[in-house]
């Protein structure tokens, strides 16, 4: 380093010495500054697409009515319809399955990672029922609950707890090892150990499944609702089946899309408010 | 240089044939060793020579490890790591505070932090502290807790050199302070010679010097009689110092 410092300051008086060339930036590799309302942009762009070829005349309107039909639609059946009813029926169906399984999930997850007996008895069960798919489990249910809104409910909260218990108990059992040395130096009790080194450093992981159970809900939800059903969304859209109308049919998965995607909103909120620290990190 | 002779009489650690064992191999074969209260001492070796073992079975933290012998500690005894350890999900404060409690806790917590000056940074989260910031909070989450022997494996390692020297200080004032004997374990031959009253080498799974280092603090790298404590020491780790 020196001795290129020592040729520049002896070249410099020569004068004739073309300059060094400008530190140019580096190409940048990484995807760079998030677009505003990034993830509204794309919904944006097929709904224009949507609308302009409708307009166009493009689009059958059997097949794929245009937006400002749907829109119609769903007013109508809002408010001389049964759309009131059938939402709120939806709501309450993955409402108890969800409240359900996640409860579950979360107290087998504890059960199972905080005790050597508990993992015996709860992880094998557990990876067990992971490896049948659920709805398969759907005659077996109806026969042993009848067709009413019990055998629904819980379809979803299996549905809803295996994410929550498989990721919040792999967290659990992922603690680092060096906290719990630390948590041994520092003299903590088994409860105080627990609750302020474990669970807080279980919970990245438990929104990971809360995430994935949430979903999951809305999905047990469409196909319960579309096999056996007499109230809800989903009977909503299966009737329209039977009478062609699409327009009533679209209304139905722009609900479940709304559904979907307000309850992911309002997880990763609490969960950005709860794991504040990691911000710090990943800046 | 022998200002707390009374409290010497008394050892803190007492080691008494202390072995343990690594899949049948002795890392530790059978140490006799005394620590005086009070004392500040340094213990060095090579990677894998068992200073880490000493340490961990000293603190306790040798769960199912082989070994037999007899071991005698204080009642309080906090342990600095290599690395900070801080909870990356409690605030800088609520770090200090760890398995403590009582009324008077924050109190001290924030007396802690403001004695490894880190004032200010209570509130502050592990993941926006510097490295050497984040090792004062360390020693303070340590100190708070009033220890009797303090263990510190490596502490410094991890820190850049013009860091380490401020942390070297620091150590050596809050040691003044408050008088807990102290057991370093290092790598590094000049740290323990600036900072510690007495060195120990540990080889072969057996303390194989114990070298008193009777100069006054603050005690520079440079001085000439330190020179030879470390050619004594480099002697004792199977280095010798090329002059040419």
């Amino acid at each position: 380093m020196t001795t290129v410092t020592t040729t520049t300051t002896t070249a410099a008086p020569a004068a004739a010495a073309p300059d060094p060339p400008q530190v140019r930036r580096r190409r940048r590799l990484s995807p760079g500054r998030r677009l505003p309302a990034a993830r509204l942009l794309g919904p944006l762009v097929v709904l224009a697409l949507w609308a302009a070829a409708s307009a166009a005349g493009r689009l059958d309107p059997g097949a794929i009515p245009a937006p400002w039909t749907v829109v119609r639609t769903a007013g109508h059946l809002w408010t001389e319809g049964t759309l009131p009813t059938d939402v709120l029926t939806s709501l309450e169906r993955a409402g108890y399955g969800f409240a359900i399984g996640l409860t579950a999930g979360v107290l087998l997850a504890l059960a199972s990672g905080l005790s050597r007996t508990g993992e015996a008895l709860i992880d094998g069960t557990v990876q067990l029922n992971r490896a049948i798919p659920t709805l398969g489990l759907i005659p077996l249910f109806i026969l042993w609950l009848g067709i009413g809104e019990t055998f629904k409910v819980a379809i979803i909260a299996i549905v809803v707890y295996i994410p929550i218990y498989l990721n919040t108990h792999a967290a659990l059992s992922g603690i680092d090892s060096r906290f719990v040395e630390l948590a041994e130096v520092q003299g903590l009790s088994r409860l105080a150990f627990v609750r302020q080194v474990v669970i807080p450093g279980a919970l990245p992981g438990f929104f990971v499944g809360l995430r994935l159970g949430v979903t999951g809900s809305w999905l047990g939800l469409v196909v319960l609702e579309q096999i056996n059903a007499t109230s809800g969304l989903g009977y909503l859209m299966f009737q329209a089946q039977n009478y062609g109308q699409s327009d009533v049919i679209l209304v139905g998965l722009l609900i479940y899309g709304v559904f979907g995607l307000v309850s992911d909103s309002v997880v990763r909120l609490i969960e950005r408010r709860v794991l504040s620290w990691r911000r710090t990190l990943s800046n | 240089m022998a200002p707390h002779t009374e409290q010497l009489t008394r050892p803190a650690v007492r080691l008494r044939g202390l072995t343990r064992s690594f899949g049948g191999r002795a890392v530790l074969d059978g140490i006799d060793l005394d620590l005086p209260a009070g004392q500040f001492t340094a213990l060095l070796g090579h990677s894998g020579s068992g200073k880490s073992t000493l340490l961990r079975a000293v603190a306790g933290l040798d769960h199912g490890v082989a070994g037999s012998g007899r071991l005698t500690a204080p009642e309080r005894v906090s342990v600095v790591f290599q690395d900070s350890r801080l909870l990356p999900w409690r605030r800088v404060l609520g770090n200090v505070l760890l398995g403590l409690d009582g009324k008077d806790a924050e109190e001290r917590g924030r007396a802690a932090l403001e004695e490894v000056g880190l004032k200010g940074r209570e509130r502050a989260w592990p993941g926006e502290l510097s490295g050497g910031e984040a090792q004062r909070a360390a020693l303070a989450r340590s100190l708070v807790r009033e220890p009797e022997l303090l263990l510190a494996d490596e502490p410094f390692g991890a820190l850049d050199a013009l860091t380490r020297i401020r942390m070297h200080n620091l150590l050596r004032d809050l040691w003044k302070r408050h008088r807990p004997s102290v057991l370093l374990v290092t790598h590094d031959v000049d740290e323990a010679i600036v900072l510690a009253d007495r060195v120990l080498v540990l080889e072969n799974g057996r303390i194989g010097l114990d070298l008193t280092i009777d100069r006054p603090h603050p005690r520079s790298y440079r001085e000439p009689v330190l020179g030879e404590y470390r050619e004594r020491l480099l002697a004792a780790l199977g280095v010798t110092e090329d002059h040419a």
